[in-house]
């Protein structure tokens, strides 16, 4: 990585960390634990699938609440309190202070998680009393929540990059929950006719398909998944990211700063 | 070279928020400055200085017309970490330290690592902050941020610094080291643009100066050519309640402050008014030549529009003919080309 994109990348890092960002592991460890505990008393046999499902949905909930609070203030609180003045005044180019921002958050995101993944183990270890191979599903699951977290960054980037935090957040907001029923939405788009199914495809195609990278389900019962999808989910994470991203430098590169 | 080549800047912004109407901020400007000079960029509050430094930086995009520092176009990296620059009333990340905010800056300035950490603690004793380098920025005192503010523009040791307003927000204390701070910068052989509209602070530094007002190029002169133009005042203050009947009738304001009278009134008037004084035995406490501010100089001569063309008259001509004392072989009189 650019030395540059780096640094900014570790200050928003540190920013994230002082700002007590990282106590959100506090509640989900209370959480997970208080789940354990219970689970492991009525002891009907679900308890994996219990703590497995609450689990992957808390590391979901906790990042993407992450992702867009912090996301949208990216740069629009940089631009607001004029701290970006004295950083574009010096040798940054303005895609290498978006790709940091980027990056510091992600990199934010991905510590986070992987202190759930952890907790989650702990608990999955607790009520089951081992770790067998179809725990291999949680951790391709955690890792797809990942990979949901970059798009979600990305697109509050790119709110924030042109418009007010409140619309923002309500934007990213939006596309996430319209995100989580893509596959729906596209199956409702193939029922409909004429000029209507083309608008209907283009907009279901473009909205992120984050319901391809929900397999809470799968990993809840225990089910393999496949090397083909965890690739392509990896492609398709990865380049509509960068697409949202660049999108997100194109806009900023041409802003007039307050 | 030229430190700062400004070729034409101008700047409309879009205000209103359901029909945009243009708002002129700065009409064409064309400005040169020399290295190694110390430059007073002055103006009233609106005259847009801020829109210049910004357009200069780069924050903001020109509506037309271009500009070069030390040769290089202002999207230029190797000119970037070349300059420095102190914001208006600048505002840094809550969540650092001083030093910390330092050596980031440094780091993005490209300072090396080995370099870094001294460069940063000489920095801080330069602008007085010694002590305060490990506190948190949100701790920080208007005067301390600027302060800051004033370290991060030299963190890197720029060719062409430039500072809006860097005395604002200081204790006199803190403006006297400023002064000085910029002083060495010129016997380093830098270039300080700095904006203010404060005229002592101009007197007391720049070898030259611009004067901006609504947006417009009103001049490019020497200072003592700017304070020459200005009618200097007086104030005494007198024991007692009376005013002489020959005071009265020069039409000059009294107040009664207490049991004293005081009047300010032109330092040409000044020994008549004292001689006054003295024949009816009224005690003069004191006499001080009153300051002007150029705020009050902008309000007194340039307080009609730029458009009349009437404003002009009083200021900007006399001062476009004064040939520039560096070097004769420039152009001087760019403001109106
Ligand atoms: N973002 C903006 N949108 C619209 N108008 C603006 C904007 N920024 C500045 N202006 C206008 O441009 C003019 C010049 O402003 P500028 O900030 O450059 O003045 P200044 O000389 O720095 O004044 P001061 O001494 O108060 O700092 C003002 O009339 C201001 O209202
Ligand atoms: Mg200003």
């Amino acid at each position: 990585m650019n030395s540059r994109v780096l640094h900014i990348a570790v200050n928003t890092f540190r920013e994230a960390v002082r700002d007590r960002v990282l106590y959100n592991l506090i509640a989900f460890a209370l959480l997970m634990s208080a789940a354990a505990v219970l689970v492991g008393m009525i002891s009907i046999n679900i308890e994996r699938l219990v703590v497995v499902h609450l689990g992957l949905t808390a590391i979901s909930f906790f990042g993407t609440v992450i992702a867009i609070f912090i996301g949208i203030g990216l740069v629009s609180k940089e631009i607001e309190k004029r701290t970006l003045y004295t950083v574009l005044s010096r040798p940054v180019r303005r895609w290498e202070f978006i790709a940091g921002k980027f990056c510091g958050l992600t990199g934010t995101l991905v510590v986070n998680t992987f202190f759930m993944a952890i907790g989650v183990f702990l608990a999955l270890a607790y009520v089951s009393h081992h770790l067998n191979s179809f725990d291999f599903a949680v951790l391709v699951a955690v890792y797809f929540i990942v990979l949901q977290f970059l798009i979600i960054t990305a697109l509050a980037l790119f709110f924030s990059s042109f418009s007010s935090p409140l619309l923002s957040a309500i934007f990213a907001f939006a596309l996430f929950v319209i995100g989580s029923f893509a596959e729906d939405l596209r199956g409702f788009a193939g029922m409909t006719h004429g000029i209507a199914r083309w608008l209907a495809t283009g907009a279901a195609y473009l909205v992120p398909n984050l319901s391809a990278l929900n397999i809470v389900n799968q990993a809840g019962h225990g089910q393999g998944v496949g090397a083909g999808l965890i690739l392509f989910n990896s492609a398709y994470a990865l380049v509509y990211t960068l697409a949202v991203v660049s999108a997100a430098v194109v806009v900023f590169e041409r802003r007039n700063l307050k | 070279m030229h430190a700062i080549e400004i070729l034409g800047l101008e700047k409309t912004y879009r205000v209103g928020f359901w029909r945009k109407r243009p708002k002129q901020a700065l009409r064409p400007l064309f400005l040169t400055v020399e290295e190694g000079q110390i430059f007073g960029f002055l103006g009233p509050n609106g005259a847009g200085k801020t829109t210049t430094l910004k357009l200069l930086m780069g924050l903001v995009f020109p509506s037309a017309g271009t500009a070069r520092i030390l040769g290089m176009e202002l999207d230029d990296r190797r000119m970037k970490a070349q300059i420095g620059f102190l914001p208006e009333q600048p505002y840094f990340y809550d969540h650092l330290t001083a030093r910390e905010l330092l050596r980031y800056f440094g780091q993005l300035s490209g300072v090396e690592a080995r370099q870094l950490g001294r460069r940063v603690d000489r920095v801080l004793e330069r602008v007085g902050l010694q002590e305060a380098g490990g506190v948190e920025l949100r701790k920080f005192s208007k005067g301390m941020l600027q302060r800051v503010g004033i370290a991060q523009a030299i963190l890197h040791e720029p060719r062409v610094v430039f500072l809006d307003e860097p005395m604002s927000g200081l204790d006199p204390m803190g403006r006297f080291e400023v002064r000085s701070l910029i002083e060495e910068l010129k016997s380093e052989g830098k270039t300080v643009f700095f904006s203010t509209h404060i005229l002592s602070d101009a007197e007391a530094l720049c070898d030259r100066v611009a004067v901006l007002h609504l947006g417009e190029l009103r001049g490019v002169a020497a200072v003592e050519e700017l304070a020459a133009g200005m009618q200097a005042k007086v104030e005494i203050v007198w024991q007692g309640n009376s005013v002489p009947a020959a005071v009265q009738a020069l039409g000059i304001d009294c107040r009664t402050a207490g049991d004293t009278m005081r009047a300010v009134l032109p330092e040409e008037h000044q020994d008549f008014v004292l001689e006054a004084l003295i024949r009816e035995h009224l005690r003069v406490i004191s006499l001080t030549p009153v300051r002007m501010s150029l705020e009050d100089y902008f309000v007194a001569q340039l307080g009609e529009p730029v458009s009349t063309g009437k404003g002009d008259s009083a200021f900007g001509q006399p001062l476009r003919s004064i040939p520039e004392p560096a070097s004769d072989s420039e152009p001087v009189g760019r403001a109106r080309l």
